[in-house]
């Protein structure tokens, strides 16, 4: 497929409802040209995987406000591996310590994580950034 | 105006102003000064009243903090029951006066924690019960007719409440002694937190149920609190959160009238949660026009006769979506500005924020600094000698009247898009919060808006590491372990009965919260109990809009 703009997954994996941080993304890269598909709430990796999958995504960016992202990435990683979809980035954000940022990304669960303070900008010019080096 | 005013104002222009702009947090522009002028139609009688009196707008209570200082309840709960009850156990011997219990994620769902949905998720944001059995433990030695206790439960309610009030119950303590809240707020969930399970009308049933069992059987208990802590956090505006909480009050206030109810009969058990954001003085007067509104509606438009339906009253917790990340210990600060808003605007009860649940549910250090902030608040600052200390301030009464007229322009709104159910149908609440989020965001990010350590004043060197509470992956393994042994140790015919009976009365219009407690009481879990209500009510799917 020609692809002419970045195509983004924006989901909200877990039980939890903290949808701020996910709209606030997905409307700023929508600003920025991309296109943006939103999965609405309570996905399970799973779900977000196929979507991503179906949607011929560039990239996943994930929002995990629950505490779950030691689970979380690790596992959408694993099923991007088995469905062979491993060129598909993941990023992520939410309220994540320092130190677990560290492991995840040193342990390529996620390609990277911003937390709350990261500006949009930042984000939008870092997708940019990876995704045109990815082509 | 004055002629004083106009030429006080022909010289200022002459001035100097600062960088702006003057906007407060909701982005409501200020005028340089508020002068007799803005406030001349203030009928003292009419708008404000004496505290206690109608329409209350100076407080519920006629010696507010005079009386009894406002209840410091700090919300609380990780892991498993056995570690919260602890936590709790603290608390109350620091001289905290009240409970608030934090549940996980899963129980908050509707699921047990040996569901594949919970799986990664049990005992992280709060504690996983998921039988009676968990809250018995969660309660173990706290005498439940000594403490009030509020819970943070709303989809499954009625569940927990059940479970309490058999918990209780086993205690020896009946349940008409029993002091507390539950949140059971719904229709902020469809607005904002998100956390549902069952489509609108099944879950207003259960709320009306619950309101009719508490009027005969536990009569002191908060059966509602109309939530506007987590629209604001989810972004909206201050008047936004102000509106669309009144708005959900009075559809649950219609709802209960329909279901067969007098207002008086239940109104007095309403019970608001507000959250109190960084702008002082806007927070102030939200506030205070949310008592007004309150009674001004529920006497003149829903023709409460009882002095006590007309009363709005309040938790505050500070605004966790001002935190930052960077500078953790700024929070402290911040936390304290909005305690004393919250004081200043009247509440009765106030959790304030402990600086590191930016990142992670506190550690018990930053829950005593926390508590700390509320307890200098209280003993040393002195905004408690006298009540309603910024009355016939020119600039808090002028923004108190523009919140309520605001307001009364929402509701206007809301009616026309068929009340809130319709308006949730809309999308328009979510739309709207979605709208004031993004711009916040962007005033940020364009440096309209400076946040301390995010825009502004930002430190070179990195910030010193603080130890955060770390959850033991293990928690989640001996809950599942226990609800194992649960399920082979109970009678489990037992348990098929009451929930066949459960069905049937889903399926029906009997009350249903006794039925409930019957399965409660056989130690039916709770994912069991939403499982059977699942199969009869269906549950609820959103259009997201971003």
């Amino acid at each position: 497929m020609n692809k002419t703009r970045i195509r983004v997954l924006v989901g909200k994996p877990g039980l939890d409802g903290h949808d701020r941080g996910a709209k606030v993304i997905a409307r700023a890269l929508r600003d920025a040209g991309m296109e943006v598909i939103y999965s609405g709430l309570h996905q399970t990796p799973e779900q977000l995987v196929e979507a991503a999958i179906q949607e011929d995504v560039d990239l996943i960016g994930v929002s995990v406000l629950s505490g779950a992202h030691m689970t979380i990435f690790p596992r959408i990683k694993e099923l991007l591996k088995e469905q062979n979809a491993e060129d598909i980035l993941l990023m992520g954000g939410g309220t994540i310590p320092e130190e677990d940022i560290a492991e995840l990304i040193e342990a390529g669960h996620v390609e990277a994580l911003f937390t709350p303070g990261a500006t949009t900008t930042e984000i939008v010019s870092w997708i940019r950034e990876r995704v045109k080096s990815y082509e | 105006m004055s002629n004083n005013f106009l030429s006080w104002k022909a010289n200022y222009d002459t001035l100097k102003e600062r960088k702006g702009p003057f906007f407060t947090v909701s982005s409501v522009p200020i005028d340089p000064l508020y002068a007799p002028g803005h406030t001349v139609d203030i009928d003292y009688q009419r708008d404000l009243g004496n505290p206690g009196e109608y329409p209350y707008t100076r407080g519920v209570q006629a010696n507010m903090y005079r009386g009894r200082l406002w209840t410091m309840r700090m919300f609380a709960g990780f892991a498993t029951a056995t570690e919260s009850n602890e936590r709790y156990k603290y608390l109350l011997s620091q001289g905290q006066t009240g409970l608030s219990v934090a549940f996980d994620m899963p129980t908050i769902m509707g699921y047990d924690s040996d569901h594949p949905r919970a799986y990664g998720e049990v005992g992280r944001v709060g504690v996983a019960i998921d039988s009676l059995q968990d809250m018995e433990t969660l309660f173990q030695d706290i005498p439940l007719d000594k403490v009030s206790t509020s819970m943070t439960i709303n989809a499954p309610a009625s569940i927990l409440w059940a479970m309490y009030i058999v918990a209780a119950e086993k205690q020896g303590v009946p349940a008409n002694k029993l002091t507390g809240t539950i949140q059971n707020d719904i229709l902020k969930e469809y607005i904002a937190q998100k956390s549902w399970i069952f489509p609108p009308d099944p879950s207003m049933r259960l709320i009306t149920d619950i309101f009719k069992f508490s009027k005969d059987n536990v009569p002191k208990w908060n059966t509602i609190s109309i939530s506007g802590y987590h629209i604001r956090e989810a972004g909206s505006t201050a008047l936004q959160e102000l509106a669309f909480t009144l708005a959900d009050g009075f559809a649950y206030v219609e709802a209960g009238i329909k279901a067969g109810l007098d207002v008086d009969d239940f109104a007095p058990r309403l019970s608001f949660f507000f959250n109190s954001h960084t702008d002082f003085f806007e927070e102030i007067a939200k506030l205070r026009a949310a008592r007004r509104i309150w009674a001004r509606h529920m006497k003149g438009k829903y023709g409460a006769k009882n002095e006590k339906s007309l009363l709005l009253r309040f938790h505050t917790q500070t605004a966790g979506c001002s935190l930052t990340g960077p500078q953790m210990e700024n929070n402290i600060v911040r936390t304290a500005y909005q305690a004393m808003a919250a004081v200043l605007g009247g509440t009765q009860s106030l959790h304030t924020n402990s600086m590191d649940e930016v990142l992670a549910l506190p550690s018990e250090k930053s829950v005593q600094i926390a508590l700390r902030t509320q307890q200098v608040l209280a003993y040393e600052t002195g905004v408690t000698n006298t009540i309603d200390p910024l009355a016939g301030s020119y600039f808090v009464e002028t923004l108190t009247n523009q919140m309520e007229e605001g307001a009364e322009e929402y509701f206007r709104r809301i009616d026309e898009l068929g009340g809130v159910l319709g308006a949730i149908r809309e999308n328009f609440f979510q739309q709207e919060i979605a709208d004031a989020a993004y711009r916040y965001q962007k005033e940020i990010e364009s440096k309209d808006r400076i946040i301390v350590g995010i825009n502004g004043f930002v430190n070179e060197k990195k910030d010193d590491k603080m130890e955060l509470l770390k959850i033991d992956p293990e928690v989640e393994r001996a809950q599942v372990r226990k609800l194992i042994a649960l399920k082979q140790s109970r009678d489990n015919i037992h348990v098929q009965t009451t929930l066949t009976d459960l069905k049937e009365a889903a399926e029906g219009s009997d009350n249903l919260i006794p039925k409930i407690m019957d399965s409660v009481r056989a130690y039916a879990t709770e994912g069991e109990i939403i499982a059977v209500l699942k199969d009869v009510f269906g549950e609820y799917r959103e259009q997201a809009v971003f």
